[in-house]
């Protein structure tokens, strides 16, 4: 044990002092709001050149996705290591050098149920952040109810022919790549019919459409699939057994939803939020206050069910109620930024708006509050019906 | 720090606890001492201290099992299940941790004496309606070489069948904590009937003479000794409670799947299911402050004081939703005394209110989290 920890002490010295030399000064304000977040792909603008240096510096060292294996163009941490990852660069507040829906969703999906060829194929590409990869699932008759998602991907020997249409998709107009769940089988129960096929949005017969938010930015598009050809080994997993790989994806991505109640928008903490405003408000200081417990013990139960996954004590639904826990209390504290910006941060250049208007998709996103609190009844208090 | 999951012992010890609780001291138990009239049994405690429950925090050289805070929660949280009535709180919890941060052979042997069940203790702080303990107004003279204690405590739990009382008085320069028998004269204790049907005292003190050696830690500096052991007791207090929410949480899910209206078990109607699983959210979030309090109490007890509000906020919180939410569903029948959840709502109230309210313990998170 005591040898352990020396190992962990002289890997966070380590880390200490390469983060202090290559963290560039204007990557150190913590920020992770919508104008300051790399996304990276082949479309991508850097904002800034330090925003580039960081991000190829973290790639050498395999510290955008520091818990993938190394082949893979992780850094291969355990899961002390990764929590000494995350505190120091918490201590320096650095920013994320790179952020996608391909580390959080389908990295994990494919480190699962992928091939080696596909998993060397595509996760390198995502660890360098050259390959930004978009989400279709959502249809506009296929929401909560997911599985009933109607978009089709006929067998035609050596491809798969894809029509039909996706709505909700984020970044689709941006992305290089989609994971799309595609029915394959029109006869089969609805659970039974589907598969989780990979498509290059370049590919003929693809078009977006882009959609406006309450935020006023349009990141998310509909997207239309009109006789697409897809290579047949583009499906992760077995054809028509799509659905355990979209809710294995699923699980990822509500834990990604509220791991980031943290950190969203300014990434402070509520005191120093009050603390600036100058507000004197008794009642805004007691709900912050409620705010801020309730906060902590979720961050800690977030803690503690990694800890019990990798003790082998998984809780398979423990996701859905960090999802619901996690996003609900988001949206409360960016009420309680609101209040103590007054109107100051009522005006759209002051930038508190946006935040606070996006927080309000944490609870509808990767499914709403009230499929979480289903799924918990059904299969956790087993209650029926 | 260690790992925010149970370790093997910890998990057996609990499971232990439940095996014996589940036939000592169901909530029957303790609706029988409350027809009875009684607020303790004391063979019930014996029995807890020879499996080495009262010894949890005391030193093995004393007669104790030592196994540190975490464990002690772990018992607690048992205990809050079915609400089970014993000195553990107030005597193995917050005066063996009161005791150990003194090193001389009289707290040794105290110590001893409480490890094998022999003695129990109870805690004299509270003068008004809350939990203030700097603020503290009980007076002391010099007399000779020693004081004279005058004044009096309310809401001493544990305190009218206590062996000896911790009191905490105000001195020259400050506070000081004596460790008095409870016998001694000028002591007149009155037992209060509480909601809870537990044991809870006002106590007066009439010129109640003490020496040098009646005194706990240094004259004038109570808080060395008496803060390490508030702060003990409040995370097992907070483990007890958020047991008895998991306990509460349980009976109305079980009823939830029983009772039928409309030609269905109530919990077929989303209405229901939708606020179970909130409370299991909240109950397992609570879960997460419980075990962060017990290991920094073991492992970094000066730096514990954010997580151990943090824990007594939460739980305090989450009791009160298991309750409420408990009677409610359980429709006319959770409003009748025949039936226990009243029980434990009535504790919870108790609770929420013993060694600090969830504004007092809210505040002393705000303030290490820079409000
Ligand atoms: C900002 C944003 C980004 C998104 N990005 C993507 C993306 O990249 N890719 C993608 O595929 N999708 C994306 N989505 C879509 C998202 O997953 C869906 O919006 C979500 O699953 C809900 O589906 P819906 O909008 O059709 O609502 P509906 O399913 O129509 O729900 C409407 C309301 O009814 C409630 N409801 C539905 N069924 C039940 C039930 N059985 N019991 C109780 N209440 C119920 C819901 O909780 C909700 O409150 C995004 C959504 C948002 C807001
Ligand atoms: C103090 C007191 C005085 C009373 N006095 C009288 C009186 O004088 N005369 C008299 O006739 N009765 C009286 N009652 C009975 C009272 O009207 C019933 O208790 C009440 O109607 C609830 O019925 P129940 O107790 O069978 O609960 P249940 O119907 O079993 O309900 C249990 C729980 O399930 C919920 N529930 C039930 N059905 C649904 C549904 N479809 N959707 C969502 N939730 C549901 C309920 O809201 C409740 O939370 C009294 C009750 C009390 C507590």
């Amino acid at each position: 044990m005591a040898e352990e920890d020396g190992a962990l002490a002289a890997f966070r010295d380590e880390l200490r002092s390469w983060l202090e030399a290559n963290c560039p000064a204007d990557m150190r304000d913590g920020r992770n709001d919508e104008a300051s977040i790399c996304w990276g792909g082949k479309n991508w603008n850097f904002a800034s050149e330090a925003q580039r240096t960081w991000l190829q510096r973290c790639v050498s060292k395999g510290y955008t996705v520091p818990t993938w294996p190394v082949e893979y163009g992780g850094a291969g941490l355990s899961r002390d290591q990764e929590k000494v990852f995350h505190q120091e660069m918490r201590r320096l507040n650095a920013r994320y050098p790179l952020q996608s829906f391909g580390i959080w969703m389908l990295g994990p999906a494919l480190l699962h149920f992928g091939t080696h060829e596909q998993k060397l194929h595509y996760l390198p590409p995502i660890a360098r952040g050259e390959i930004r990869w978009c989400q279709g699932y959502s249809e506009p008759g296929a929401g909560s109810d997911l599985a009933n998602v109607q978009s089709r991907a006929e067998d035609k020997g050596d491809h798969w022919l894809v029509n039909g249409q996706k709505i909700w998709t984020s970044y689709a107009d941006q992305a290089d790549w989609i994971f799309a769940l595609l029915r394959t089988d029109r006869e089969a129960p609805k659970h039974k019919g589907i598969s989780f096929i990979l498509l290059d949005m370049t590919s003929p017969g693809v078009t977006t459409r882009p959609i406006k938010l309450i935020s006023g930015a349009s990141p998310f598009c509909e997207t239309f699939f009109d006789n697409v050809e897809v290579p047949r080994e583009q499906v992760v997993g077995e054809v028509n057994r799509g659905w355990d790989v979209a809710k294995y994806l699923l699980t990822h991505e509500r834990e990604m939803i509220s791991a980031a109640g943290g950190t969203m928008g300014s990434g402070r903490a509520l005191g120093a939020v009050l603390a600036d405003s100058g507000s004197t408000d008794t009642v805004l200081r007691a709900d912050a206050m409620r705010a801020e417990v309730d906060g902590l013990a979720v961050a800690l139960t977030l803690e503690r069910y990694k800890d019990q996954a990798e003790a082998g004590q998984g809780a398979g639904d423990a996701s859905a109620m960090l999802k619901y826990m996690g996003t609900e209390l988001n949206k409360r504290n960016l009420e309680l930024v609101m209040a103590a910006g007054g109107s100051d941060a009522l005006i759209w250049e002051d930038g508190r708006a946006p935040n606070w208007l996006r927080t309000k998709a944490n609870s509808i996103e990767g499914g709403t509050s009230e499929v979480m609190l289903s799924i918990i009844s059904k299969r956790v208090l087993g209650l029926s019906g | 720090m260690a790992k925010l999951v149970r370790t093997e012992e910890e998990v057996m010890l609990a499971d232990a606890a439940r095996g014996f609780l589940d036939q000592a001291a169901p909530v029957v138990h303790l609706r029988g001492l409350r027809d009875a009239g009684q607020t303790q049994d004391r063979a019930l405690w014996s029995e807890m201290a020879a499996m080495g429950w009262a010894g949890v925090l005391i030193p093995e050289e004393a007669g104790g099992s030592d196994m540190g805070h975490a464990a002690a929660c772990a018992l607690a949280g048992e205990m809050g299940k079915t609400l089970v009535t014993s000195p553990f709180l107030s005597t193995a919890v917050i005066a063996a941790t009161a005791l150990r941060q003194v090193s001389d052979a009289r707290a040794v042997q105290a110590l001893a004496r409480i490890a094998s069940g022999e003695v129990t203790y109870a805690l004299a702080i509270d003068e008004g309606a809350k939990f203030a303990p700097e603020a503290t107004q009980m007076q002391t003279r010099a007399d000779g070489n020693g004081f004279r204690l005058n004044g009096e405590k309310r809401f001493v739990v544990d305190g009218a069948n206590a062996d000896r009382l911790l009191v905490l008085a105000r001195t020259d320069a400050g506070l000081t904590l004596f460790d008095l028998p409870a016998d001694r004269d000028g002591i007149t204790r009155e037992g209060q009937a509480m909601i809870d049907s537990r044991d809870a005292a006002r106590i007066e003190f009439s010129d109640v003479a003490a020496t040098g050696e009646d005194v706990l830690g240094q004259v004038d500096d109570a808080m060395s000794v008496l803060a390490p052991a508030l702060r003990a007791g409040q995370a097992a207090l907070a483990a007890e409670m958020a047991g008895l929410a998991a306990g509460a949480f349980g009976m109305t899910v079980e009823y939830l799947k029983e009772r039928k209206q409309f030609g269905v078990p109530i919990g077929a109607f989303q209405a229901l299911q939708h606020r179970a699983a909130h409370l299991w959210c909240e109950c397992e979030v609570t879960a997460s402050a419980i075990l962060n309090a017990g290991r920094m109490l073991d492992e970094d007890p000066e730096n514990a004081a954010l997580a151990v509000s943090l824990a007594k906020a939460r739980a305090t919180d989450t009791a009160q939703r298991a309750v409420q939410e408990g009677v409610q569903m359980h429709g006319g029948i959770g409003m009748t005394d025949a039936f226990d959840m009243g029980f434990y709502m009535k504790r919870a109230r108790v609770g929420a209110e013993w060694l600090g309210d969830y504004g007092y313990h809210a505040n002393i998170v705000a303030q290490a989290r820079g409000f």
